[in-house]
C-alpha cells in the first residue's frame, strides 16, 4: 500500500504527543522475567547501585520481606523507605509508602512487584496505580514483574500451568514501559535455585509451589516472557519506522470487534481479541448488547457484563454498551457504522441440541454480516457460570404456573357451560382457550403462556375431547388439534412476549434519552457556578435517586459548591475530589482508587483540564456504574465541564471588563477629587492666611465674610467627602438597608432642612396629598435621596429664573411617587439615559462643581428600596425627577386614630 | 440632682464646661467658642482624665467625644451617669446615627454632628442646661416658642391661635414641649406616650408626628416647629419667635 511508505499524520502527532508526555513524565523500567526466582529483584539492584556510584539519587520504596540474603547485601549504603505497616482484620501488612516517597521525590525510586494488590484503605488498589502518580510526578520508576501477571496472557498462563494467577496487571501498563529488561535464566538452573531454598525462603516444601515449578511450566512461562518482549520491540520498531516514513512500518488496517456476554468466558474471548488486535496492529472494541430480558435482570449478571467491559479497557479496547432486542442485529449495524472489519464471538462449546439452541446469534451473526468478517473462537468449557441463568418473565415460575392453572380453569368451567349445556362448537371452545394462552402471555410472560397452553391442551382433552372426562382419545385426529393448539400457544406467547418487551425496551430508551435532554437543558440554562451546582444536585436526585455535590477547582484546589441534603462532604471528601481533579480520572467508591470512600467521585474534564468533579452517593451504589445510569453520568459530566468552561470564560471576561471599568472610574475619581476637593481647599487657605496677616487690621464686616467664606468652603468640602464615603459604602454593598415605616412628608420636611442650612435662600415649594400611606426604607438613605434631589434642583435650575424648586409627593399605586421639579433649561435628550452614572457631569455644566455622584447615590439607594428613578423634562420647562418607593404594607399601623 | 452641678442662676461663677475630646483642633476651637459664650472651660484628652476631672472640679456640663482613644464613649458614658447627673452633649459624626440613638438612650441629653457650628453647640448647651432647672418644677401651664399649653385645661394654642389635637397628639406635644429643644428619641417617645410594652413599633411615633407637624405649621416656607433629626428622633425648636414678624 501507498501510505504506508509515508508515515500518516496521526502516526506522527500520537508518537509526538506521547514523546511530549513522555519527557514531563518519570521514566518506567521493569525488569521482566517469566517466573519469580529468576533475579529480577537482584538484576533492579544491582543496576541501581550502579546508578548510585554514578550519583544519582536512588531510594528504595520497597523490597520484598522475605529477600534473598545475596540480594540482600545489595541493599546496603542505599536509601531505603520505610514500609506503612497495616493491620488488617488480625493481619500486619506491608505496603509501599505513596505519600511519603512523594514528599521524599526522589530521581529514581526501586519498587518491587508491580502487579502486587494493595492492602484495601490505601489510595490505590493496585499497586501499579501508585506507579503511575508517581511517574506523574518526574520520579524515575525501577520495578519487576512476572510475565504471567500480565492481563492478556492470563488464560494462556492458567491453561498451560493449570493455575489462575489473581493478581494481574494491564497491558497498557508493560506497553508503555519507557524500557523492559528481560531478566532470564534457564529452568534447570531455576530449579536447582529453587532446591537450593534460593527462592522463597523458609516455605520452599509447599506442594502447589512443587507443582508449579516443572521443567514444562517454566519453560512455557519462559517462551511467553521472551515472546512478549520480542513482541515489544517488534512494535517499537514498528512505531519508529512509521514515524520516520520506513517501509517497514505497519499502519493500523484492521477494527476488531469483541462481542461480549454476560459469562466469565467471555473474558477469555476478550483477551483473546486483545492478542489478536495486538498482533495485528488494529484497534478494538467489546461490545455488549443489553436486551430486554438482560435489562430487567438482577444485578449479578450485568455486573459480569461490566466487569468484562471494564477488562477490555484494561486491555486497550474500546467499550460500548448498545440497547437492543436482538443482538446479533444491534452488533451488525454498529460494525457497519464504526467501519468494523472483523468480528470476534464465541464459539459455543455445547453439543447436542444446546448448542443449536444457544448458536442462534452466531447463525444471525453470520446471517446478517454481509461483507465483515467473523471469527469464533471456541470458549473454553467445564468452567459453570457462576451466576443464575436468564429468567424470563416477571413473576417467580411458580407463579406463573398458577395464574396458567387458574385462568385455563376458569376457561375449562365456561368451555364445559357452552360445550355441553349450549351445544357450542369445540372449535370455539379452542378460541377461548387460544385467547386465555394470549392474555397470559400478555399478562404473565411467555412462562405463563406456554404453561396456559399446555394446561389448556390438558382440560380440552380432558372435557370437550370424546370419552369425556377422561384423557384417552378416541379420534386420533384429535392429537393434531392438540398440537396445532399447542403450537399456537406457544408461538402466541413468544410474540406477544416479545412485542412486550420491544415496548419495555423503547420506553426504557425514551425515558434515559428524555432524564439526559432535562438533565442538560437544566445545565446549560444556568447562568452561574452555583446554580449550575444546584440544578446538577437536583437533578441527580431526581434522575438517578443519588445525593451527589458538585466540586470546582478554583486555583487547583476544590471548592464545594453545593451539595443535597443530608451529606456533608468532610476533608477526607474533598481529599478524594482533589486527587480526581488532579488526575482527572474517576476515583472514590466503585473504584480503584481511594475506594474506601462513601462517595464515588466523576471528574468534569474541560479544555483546560479537570475543572470540577461530581461526588454522588446512594443506596444502591452499584447501579450509578452500571448503565443505563453510568452513560448519563458520563453524559452529565461532559455537559457539565463544557458549562464550566463556559462560565468560567465568561466570568474571567467579565471580571477583565469589570476591571477596566474599575480602573476608567479610578481614574475619573483621581481627577475629581483633586479638582473638587482642592478648589475649596484653595479658597479656605486664602481667607485664614488672610485673617492671620491681615486681621487686626481689617473692619468687622470683612473679618465676617472672610471668615464666612472658610465656613462655606469648608462646609461644601465636608459634603463633596461625604457623598465620596456614601457611595463607596453602598458600594461596597456592606450596607444594611433599614426597615422603616416612615411618612414620606417627615422625609421631606428633613431634607428640606437640611438643604435650608446651606442655601437659605432656596425658595421650595411642597405639594403633597393628604393622607399619604407610609413607605418602608431607611429614613437616613432615603432623606440622602431626597437632599440630592433638592440640592440638583437647585443647583440647575435656578439660574435663569427666580422660580421654586417644587417637590410633590402623591400615591401611585403600591408606591409612593415624589417628584422634584425645577425651572431651569432643563436636559438634553442625549444627556438622559447617562444622568444617573456615576461621576456624569453635564457638558453644559462644566462651570460648577460637584463629583457628579449625587444622581447615582440616588439611583443605587432607591433600587436598594425596591424603587424606580426616572428624569424628564417638564411640558411647562425644567427637569423634574421623579422617585417611586414601595408603600409599607399596612398590617402593623396604630388604630384608628383617635378624634378629640 | 447632683451636688456637683451648680445652680447657675444663683451662681454668680459662670458654669463649667467639661471638653472630652481627644482631637486637638477641636478642643482649641471648642476653648474659644467656650470662653466667648462666658462659660468656664475645663478639658480631658481621654477618659481616664475626665472621670479625674469630674471628681475633683465641680462641672455644669460635659461635651463628650465618643471616639476616644483608651475607652469607648458610650461606655464612659454610662460610667458617668451611674454617679452624676450632669447633663451631656455628645459629639459624633455624620452617618453614625445608631451610636447616637445609643448614646441618647444610654442617658446622653443630646448630640452634635461634625463638623461642628458654634451657634447650635452655644443652643445645645443652653438647652441641657435649662432643662436642669425645669426638671424640679411640674409646671400646669407650659411654653416654648411659639406654642403654650395648658395641662389642666387641656388647650394648646400657637402664636395664640387655639389648635385642636387628639388626646394622643397633645400627650406627644406635652412631652416635646417639656423637653422643649432636646433631642428625643423615637423610642423614648414611644414609652413616655404610650407607655412600655410597644417594643420596637416606633412608626406610631412617626406616624402621629406626621399628623402633628403638620397642625404646628408656623405659616411661612412650610416651616415647622418640630424638626426631625433623621433616622434619630425629634427636637422641637425653641428657637422660633413667639411672635414673628408677621
Amino acid at each position: 500500500m501507498d501510505e504506508t511508505t509515508r508515515p500518516s499524520p496521526e502516526a506522527l502527532l500520537g508518537y509526538a504527543l506521547r514523546e511530549e508526555k513522555r519527557q514531563r513524565r518519570g521514566r518506567l523500567k521493569i525488569f521482566f522475567g517469566a517466573v519469580a526466582g529468576v533475579g529480577k529483584t537482584y538484576a533492579m539492584l544491582e543496576s541501581a547501585r550502579q546508578l548510585a556510584i554514578e550519583g544519582h539519587q536512588i531510594l528504595v520504596g520497597y523490597a520484598e520481606p522475605h529477600i534473598r540474603p545475596d540480594t540482600e547485601r545489595l541493599l546496603l549504603g542505599l536509601d531505603i523507605l520505610p514500609h506503612l505497616q497495616i493491620q488488617y482484620r488480625g493481619i500486619l501488612l506491608r505496603e509501599f509508602d505513596l505519600d511519603a516517597a512523594l514528599r521524599k521525590k526522589p530521581e529514581i525510586i526501586l519498587i518491587d512487584e508491580l502487579a502486587h494488590t494493595n492492602a484495601p484503605g490505601m489510595r490505590h488498589s493496585k499497586r501499579w496505580q501508585d506507579v503511575m502518580e508517581l511517574l506523574e510526578a518526574g520520579i524515575h520508576v525501577f520495578t519487576t514483574l512476572n510475565a504471567q501477571h500480565l492481563e492478556s496472557v492470563n488464560d494462556v498462563v492458567a491453561k498451560t500451568t493449570g493455575v489462575r494467577v489473581q493478581e494481574t496487571l494491564p497491558d497498557h501498563v508493560f506497553e508503555e514501559a519507557d524500557e523492559v529488561q528481560l531478566v532470564d535464566i534457564p529452568p534447570e538452573q531455576l530449579l536447582q535455585r529453587l532446591a537450593d531454598g534460593k527462592i522463597y525462603r523458609g516455605s520452599g516444601a509447599d506442594a502447589a509451589l512443587t507443582n508449579f515449578f516443572t521443567v514444562e511450566n517454566l519453560m512455557a512461562l519462559r517462551e511467553l516472557a521472551l515472546r512478549l518482549t520480542a513482541d515489544r520491540v517488534d512494535r517499537q520498531r514498528d512505531e519508529r519506522l512509521a514515524v520516520s516514513g520506513g517501509t517497514g512500518g505497519t499502519t493500523i488496517s484492521e477494527r476488531l470487534l469483541v462481542c461480549v456476554g454476560p459469562s466469565p468466558k467471555s473474558a477469555d474471548l476478550i483477551r483473546a481479541a486483545a492478542r489478536m488486535a495486538k498482533m495485528t496492529h488494529s484497534r478494538w472494541t467489546a461490545v455488549f448488547v443489553e436486551t430486554p430480558s438482560l435489562a430487567n435482570q438482577d444485578s449479578p449478571r450485568r455486573r459480569l457484563a461490566q466487569a468484562n467491559l471494564q477488562l477490555a479497557e484494561e486491555l486497550g479496547g474500546r467499550r460500548v454498551i448498545l440497547q437492543g432486542y436482538n443482538a446479533a442485529r444491534e452488533i451488525v449495524a454498529f460494525a457497519r457504522q464504526e467501519n468494523i472489519s472483523r468480528i470476534i464471538a464465541g464459539k459455543p462449546a455445547a453439543s447436542g441440541w444446546r448448542s443449536w439452541l444457544g448458536s442462534r446469534f452466531t447463525r444471525n451473526l453470520i446471517r446478517f454480516s454481509g461483507s465483515i468478517a467473523i471469527d469464533l473462537i471456541r470458549e473454553p468449557d467445564g468452567v459453570k457460570p457462576a451466576v443464575p441463568p436468564v429468567r424470563r418473565g416477571r413473576p417467580g415460575g411458580g407463579r406463573a404456573i398458577l395464574m396458567a392453572a387458574v385462568t385455563m380453569g376458569l376457561i375449562t368451567l365456561v368451555g364445559v357451560l357452552l360445550y355441553h349445556e349450549l351445544g357450542l362448537s369445540n372449535i370455539n371452545v379452542i378460541m377461548l382457550y387460544l385467547l386465555g394462552v394470549m392474555w397470559l402471555a400478555a399478562r404473565f410472560g411467555s412462562a405463563a403462556g406456554i404453561a396456559g397452553a399446555v394446561i389448556g391442551v390438558l382440560a380440552f382433552d380432558y372435557t370437550v375431547v370424546p370419552p369425556y372426562y377422561s384423557f384417552a382419545v378416541s379420534d386420533t385426529q384429535y392429537i393434531f388439534t392438540f398440537l396445532v393448539m399447542l403450537l399456537a400457544g406457544v408461538f402466541i406467547s413468544t410474540v406477544t412476549t416479545r412485542l412486550r418487551e420491544q415496548e419495555l425496551l423503547a420506553r426504557n430508551r425514551h425515558a434515559s434519552i428524555a432524564a439526559l435532554m432535562e438533565m442538560t437543558q437544566a445545565i446549560t440554562g444556568a447562568t452561574s457556578i452555583d446554580e449550575l451546582a444546584r440544578s446538577t444536585v437536583k437533578q441527580v436526585q431526581t434522575h438517578l435517586r443519588a445525593q451527589s455535590a458538585v466540586i470546582v477547582a478554583e486555583a487547583g484546589k476544590p471548592r464545594m459548591v453545593h451539595q443535597s441534603n443530608g451529606i456533608q462532604l468532610d476533608d477526607k471528601d474533598l481529599g478524594v475530589a482533589a486527587w480526581v481533579i488532579q488526575n482527572g480520572r474517576p476515583a472514590g467508591a466503585l473504584t480503584d482508587t481511594l475506594p474506601l470512600s462513601r462517595f464515588f467521585v466523576m471528574p468534569f474534564r474541560g479544555v483546560r483540564g479537570t475543572v470540577g468533579a461530581l461526588a454522588l452517593t446512594s443506596e444502591s451504589m452499584q447501579e450509578l456504574i452500571e448503565p443505563p445510569a453510568i452513560d448519563s453520568l458520563r453524559a452529565l459530566c461532559e455537559q457539565l465541564a463544557v458549562a464550566i468552561d463556559r462560565l468560567m470564560f465568561s466570568e474571567e471576561s467579565r471580571r477583565a471588563w469589570a476591571n477596566a471599568e474599575r480602573e476608567s472610574i479610578r481614574n475619573t475619581l483621581l481627577t475629581s477629587v483633586s479638582h473638587d476637593l482642592r478648589t475649596p481647599l484653595a479658597a479656605i487657605a486664602a481667607a485664614a492666611s488672610g485673617l492671620q496677616e491681615a486681621g487686626p487690621d481689617l473692619d468687622s464686616a470683612h473679618l465676617r465674610e472672610l471668615a464666612g467664606s472658610i465656613t462655606a468652603e469648608a462646609d461644601r468640602m465636608d459634603r463633596l467627602i461625604d457623598k465620596l464615603l456614601r457611595m463607596t459604602r453602598l458600594e461596597s454593598g456592606k450596607m444594611d438597608v433599614r426597615q422603616d415605616i416612615l411618612p414620606v412628608e417627615e422625609l421631606i420636611a428633613s431634607a428640606i432642612e437640611r438643604v435650608t442650612k446651606h442655601e437659605p435662600h432656596l425658595r421650595i415649594q411642597v405639594k403633597s396629598g393628604a393622607d399619604l400611606p407610609p413607605c418602608r426604607g431607611d429614613p437616613e438613605l432615603l432623606e440622602q435621596v431626597m437632599v440630592n434631589l433638592i440640592e440638583n434642583a437647585a443647583e440647575h435650575g435656578i439660574s435663569e429664573s427666580d422660580e421654586s424648586v417644587v417637590v410633590s409627593a402623591r400615591a401611585d399605586g403600591g408606591f409612593i411617587s415624589v417628584t422634584v421639579r425645577d425651572h431651569g433649561r432643563g436636559i438634553a435628550e442625549d444627556e438622559v439615559p447617562h444622568l444617573f452614572e456615576k461621576f456624569y457631569r453635564s457638558p453644559r455644566n462644566h462651570l460648577r462643581q460637584g463629583l457628579g455622584l449625587g444622581l447615582a447615590i440616588c439611583r443605587t439607594i432607591v433600587q436598594l428600596h425596591g424603587g424606580q428613578i426616572s428624569a424628564r423634562n417638564h411640558p411647562e420647562g425644567g427637569a423634574e425627577f421623579a422617585v417611586r418607593i414601595p408603600v409599607a404594607a399596612l398590617d402593623d399601623l396604630p388604630e384608628n386614630r383617635d378624634k378629640t | 440632682m447632683s451636688i456637683h452641678s451648680s445652680p447657675p442662676n444663683l451662681s454668680i461663677a459662670p458654669p463649667t464646661v467639661l471638653v472630652v475630646e481627644d482631637d486637638y483642633a477641636i478642643r482649641k476651637y471648642l476653648r474659644i467658642a467656650l470662653e466667648a459664650a462666658g462659660y468656664r472651660y475645663l478639658e480631658a484628652a481621654d477618659a481616664g482624665t475626665a472621670m479625674k476631672q469630674l471628681a475633683s472640679e465641680a462641672v455644669g456640663a460635659i461635651v463628650l467625644d465618643l471616639g476616644l482613644p483608651d475607652r469607648d464613649g458610650i461606655d464612659l458614658l454610662r460610667e458617668i451617669r451611674t454617679t452624676f447627673g450632669v447633663p451631656i452633649i455628645i459629639i459624633s459624626a455624620r452617618g453614625q446615627e445608631r451610636s447616637k440613638i445609643e448614646a441618647l438612650d444610654a442617658g446622653a441629653d443630646d448630640y452634635l454632628t461634625k463638623p461642628l457650628s458654634t451657634g447650635e453647640l452655644l443652643a445645645r448647651l443652653r438647652a441641657v442646661m435649662r432643662r436642669k432647672q425645669d426638671d424640679s418644677s411640674a409646671e400646669q401651664v407650659l411654653a416654648a416658642g411659639p406654642i403654650t399649653m395648658d395641662i389642666v385645661r387641656h388647650q394648646v394654642t400657637l402664636r395664640g391661635n387655639p389648635i385642636s389635637l387628639t388626646p394622643l397628639e397633645f400627650k406627644l406635644l406635652e412631652v416635646l414641649v417639656r423637653h422643649a429643644g432636646r433631642v428625643l428619641t423615637h423610642r423614648f417617645l414611644l414609652r413616655e406616650v404610650w407607655g412600655s410594652g410597644y417594643g420596637n413599633r416606633t412608626h406610631y411615633v412617626r406616624i402621629y408626628m406626621n399628623s402633628l407637624r403638620r397642625k404646628l405649621q408656623t405659616g411661612e416656607k412650610g416651616q415647622s416647629c418640630i424638626s426631625t433629626e433623621i433616622g434619630v428622633g425629634y427636637r422641637l425648636r425653641d428657637d422660633i419667635e413667639p411672635r414673628a414678624g408677621d
